[in-house]
């Protein structure tokens, strides 16, 4: 009787609380709303059929998984070192790479203008010794989304490995495991979880990035125009393509984020 | 005469507000083309200072951003847009509370990053595989324009960038990640001596004009007159000038 009863009331939480839950969910539907109201849905397979919108689905595509593939390879020995490893400036590290987190987006985009454009402080020696130009390129792309993104990966996953009980480790260290072993084999496959859900967030996030991917990739069909690009553009041009692209959108980010929210995505 | 009436119009103005409420400031919000950046700030700062009390307030866009946000119902009480068939847009949606005045003209002009990196002297260039060529994306007025050039001149452009307002093209050639691009007479005096331009043969029949108007719905309708006639007197006229617009 008791517990039933202490069970509903966990289960039913209090009416504010609903109510305020309820107003939170609004700021998210309701946009969602408005364009869904706004769908041109009798045209809708004539506007996505167009090259506009295929090239801007394969470009965000490439963009994205890039960016969650060099975020992966980079920021997770990133995420262990800040991790595990005590060094004088650790907070002033961890600030730097947050930082992306905080600044908008298009400061970044400029900022890498600044460092890796042609005449930037670091892009003009890449020009000039390897001819590799960054900015409007699909590869700038990629840069763009990575530097707005990672910060996701690496703070997802410092925090698994912050909470990881060391005894594991420990004792495969202690049984003759060497330090690569150790994590290959329990680091890594413990943290796994977390790292599912690093990986996804940091994918969502690149999949909508904007203002640095513009400012620093430019913007043009098929070489640098990811999804964001194309419905900004379409925007001004032709609203139909812009809502049925951000429709698109949408539909992707809502597969995958419930898809994986099932599988792999437990941690969150 | 002009002036005469605006400041008859503005007296009155501050008056009414002085009576209404006190020392509170009217405020005028004003939707401008995104070229009209620096022209709007200087004719902002000389109006308030002209009349105390009045706060203008700039919304700076590309001009096609700034028809959604008026067609979506934003509150704006003057709009100055950089083309006229965007303001006809609005017109046509019922919009504006008068038929719009054109305040302004621009010319386009080729703009090169300092010391004309790529040799560019020509809209013939702009075909040119191995420079880097930007221009306005299309819908944004710099853009339909720049394009209309370049077709009448027989040249298919190979754009590397299409920048979505004018100002980020311009930053691009500061910058000089960009070789080429083809801007308005007004932000190569904007990018005070930061670019060089260069003339191209018919530009004269390349000329967008700036249309001004007072919305339907202005919150504030009496400001927006008296600021509007302001961008249209012999003291607006001039700022623009100094900005490099045309008559």
């Amino acid at each position: 009787m008791t517990t039933r009863r202490s069970r509903r009331i966990v289960r039913r939480p209090p009416a504010p609380v609903v109510l305020l839950a309820a107003a939170g969910l609004a700021v998210f539907v309701v946009p969602l709303i408005g364009l869904l109201a706004r769908a041109p849905w009798g045209d809708l397979s004539t506007v996505l059929a167009g090259d506009t919108v295929v090239d801007a689905l394969r470009l965000s595509l490439i963009s994205s998984v890039g960016a969650t593939a060099v975020s992966a390879v980079l920021g997770v020995p990133l995420a262990w070192v800040l991790a595990r490893v005590d060094f004088r400036g650790k907070s002033v590290v961890r600030g730097l790479v947050l930082l992306p987190l905080v600044i908008p987006p298009v400061v970044g985009g400029a900022a890498l203008l600044f460092a890796l454009g042609r005449r930037g402080v670091i892009g003009e020696v890449l020009y000039e010794s390897t001819g590799l130009l960054l900015p409007f390129s699909t590869w700038g792309v990629v840069v763009a989304v990575t530097f707005v993104a990672m910060p996701f990966l690496v703070i997802t996953v410092e925090g698994a490995l912050r909470n990881l009980d060391p005894r594991f480790e420990a004792a495969a260290a202690s049984l003759g495991a060497s330090r690569w072993t150790v994590m290959r084999r329990v680091t890594l496959p413990m943290i796994a979880p977390s790292l599912a859900s690093g990986l996804v967030l940091t994918w969502a996030r690149a999949l909508g990035e904007f203002g640095a991917t513009v400012t620093f990739a430019g913007n043009l069909p098929g070489r640098t125009q990811t999804l964001p690009l194309a419905v900004f553009v379409g925007l001004e041009s032709d609203r139909d393509a812009a809502v049925a692209l951000s429709l698109v959108m949408v539909a992707i980010a809502l597969v995958v984020l419930v898809a994986l929210r099932d599988r792999w995505w437990r941690a969150l | 005469m002009n002036r005469l009436l605006v400041s008859v119009a503005v007296g009155g103005l501050v008056a009414v507000t002085a009576c209404a409420e006190g020392a509170t400031t009217s405020t005028v919000f004003v939707s401008a083309a995104a070229s009209l950046t620096d022209a709007f700030a200087e004719m902002e700062d000389v109006f308030e200072s002209a009349n105390p009390g009045v706060d203008v307030v700039v919304n700076l866009a590309g001009s096609a951003t700034l028809r959604e946000q008026i067609l979506d119902g934003a509150p704006v009480d003057v709009f100055a847009a950089a083309n006229e068939s965007t303001m006809t847009e609005v017109v046509t949606a019922g919009r504006a509370a008068s038929a719009p005045v054109v305040f302004a003209r621009n010319r386009l002009q080729i703009a090169v990053p300092l010391g004309n990196p790529g040799a560019v002297t020509a809209l013939s260039d702009f075909a040119d595989d191995g420079l880097l060529i930007g221009l306005c994306a299309e819908g944004v007025p710099c853009g339909d324009l720049a394009r209309q050039a370049l077709q009448a001149a027989g040249v298919v452009p190979s754009i590397d960038t299409s920048e979505t307002d004018v100002r980020a093209l311009l930053t691009k050639l500061e910058e000089g990640e960009i070789d080429a691009g083809i801007v308005y007479v007004s932000d190569v005096a904007a990018a005070g001596g930061a670019v060089e331009s260069i003339d191209f043969g018919g530009a004269s029949g390349f000329v967008a004009d700036y249309p001004i108007v007072v919305m339907e719905s202005a919150p504030n309708p009496d400001g927006a007159a008296t600021f509007m006639d302001f961008v249209l007197s012999e003291t607006g006229q001039r700022i623009l000038a100094e900005h490099g617009f045309l008559h």
